[in-house]
């Protein structure tokens, strides 16, 4: 799972000197954790960043991103710190954190650091440039890594859920021999009114349907994309011999339906469910009747 | 053979056994739209089962042998299209307008009947 992250070009190129200066970085980055954490702590909350999370998350947080960050200028390894962040962004990406606040709080820590390096060598200027040479190009790589992380974890969510939704998926139903229902709930965005069309075209051949009644009383809304895609959806049906009923169309989709011009004389739309399967039933000729409706009476 | 013409009392059954270049469309066209004549029939079936692509051109070329047919006294039902064609076709815009469609043969012969029932009640 955790793949290696791609790195960012290095602005320079790592040279003998670097390796003598990183120590000292990393020592002085160690002497003065405890101030600097609180810094970076404070420029968070300051710039308004990971407002969905308290004081002490934030500073517990700051402090696991701090010891990771001081680690790698050490070791110069990512992986402890790409694992890191992707075991933290699984669990603040629930919280609704996004990805500028993280790119945000790497950006603020590198600049925090920065600038304590600044008054640390500020005094001897070919030295302060050294040291940031040696500084810059391992910061940016821990950036990549993290903000990479974060956005990978983001995806993989997102896929996680994608594939729940596509579980969720649309039953095609038969209530009577050769009357499909297809009840729709819930959002249907592109890729599930495309999964619905092959499950009902699929069905309608095997079960041999000459009716189907699709009902979208779950369905809050409809963009105009996936409209067509209904009707169109509609027209296959046809072609493929069996007539179509939509019922439980809401206001909202009724106009959406109405501005992007569907043909009306194609589409036949009943008003509930219940309707939509007695008027299938009247078009295969079924009769529903009520056997002994005396007895039921008394 | 790409297409088989067969004769059931009044109606004409053709079958598309593979996929039809242009110009092996336009001949069947003009072959069973001929044979209305010939035979005398009243309805006609054309199978697409077997294809599992039909382009504009196809359907548009099904579409006016079906309307022909009819200025020739015989409906047309078109059965067997596949779910996936069925959809390339709508998304591509090439519905088969005012063309009878049914999920197979059976169900086209179906109708059939009851389309020609029509037309002796509608007289």
């Amino acid at each position: 799972m955790n793949e290696k992250i791609p790195e960012v070009p290095v602005v320079q190129e790592t040279r003998e000197r670097d390796q003598h200066l990183l120590p000292e970085l990393v020592t002085h980055l160690r002497q003065n954790r405890t101030e600097l954490r609180k810094q970076w702590a404070a420029r968070i909350t300051s710039a308004h960043l990971l407002s969905a999370m308290t004081d002490e998350e934030i500073f517990s947080m700051a402090t696991g991103v701090y010891d990771n960050y001081v680690e790698v200028l050490e070791t110069g390894s990512m992986e402890a710190l790409q694992a890191y962040a992707t075991d933290l962004s699984e669990r603040i990406i629930p919280r609704g954190v996004e990805t500028y606040e993280v790119l945000g709080i790497v950006l603020l820590l590198r600049d925090v650091l920065a600038r304590s390096l600044f008054d640390k060598y500020r005094k001897d200027f070919d030295l302060l440039n050294e040291v940031l040479d040696a500084y810059e190009p391992a910061a940016n790589r821990i950036a990549n890594t993290v903000a990479v992380s974060f956005v990978r974890e983001r995806e993989r969510i997102i896929r996680q859920q994608q594939e729940a939704i596509r579980e969720l998926s649309t039953p095609v139903l038969q209530v009577r021999e050769r009357i499909l229902i297809l009840p729709i709930i819930g959002v249907l965005d592109e890729q599930r009114a495309q999964q619905l069309t092959e499950q009902l075209l699929a069905g309608i051949r095997t079960s041999r349907a000459k009716v189907v009644v699709i009902d979208v009383t779950g369905v809050p809304d409809l963009d105009a994309s996936v409209a067509n895609h209904l009707v169109q959806t509609v027209d296959a049906s046809r072609l493929m011999g069996a007539s179509v009923i939509v019922t439980g169309l809401s206001p909202t989709i009724a106009q959406t339906l109405v501005t992007i011009g569907v043909d009306l004389g194609k589409m036949n739309t009943v008003g509930d469910l219940q309707g939509g399967v007695e008027e299938a039933e009247r078009l295969l000729g079924f009769k529903v009747i009520n056997a002994e409706p005396d007895e039921r009476r008394s | 053979m790409l297409v088989s013409i067969l004769r059931q009392g009044d109606y004409l059954i053709a079958s598309i056994h593979e996929a039809l270049d242009d110009e092996e469309i336009v001949r069947f066209q003009r072959d069973l739209v001929e044979q209305i004549g010939q035979h005398r029939a009243k309805g006609i079936i054309i199978d697409v089962a077997a294809l599992d692509v039909l382009d504009s051109f196809g359907s548009r070329t099904l579409a006016n042998l079906a309307h022909m047919a009819r200025l020739r006294g015989a409906e047309t039902v078109i059965v067997g299209i596949q779910p996936a064609v069925a959809f390339a076709m709508v998304r591509l815009g090439t519905q088969l307008e005012r063309v009878h469609t049914a999920l197979d043969l059976e169900e086209g012969l179906e109708q059939l009947e009851r389309l020609l029932h029509e037309r002796v009640e509608g007289r």
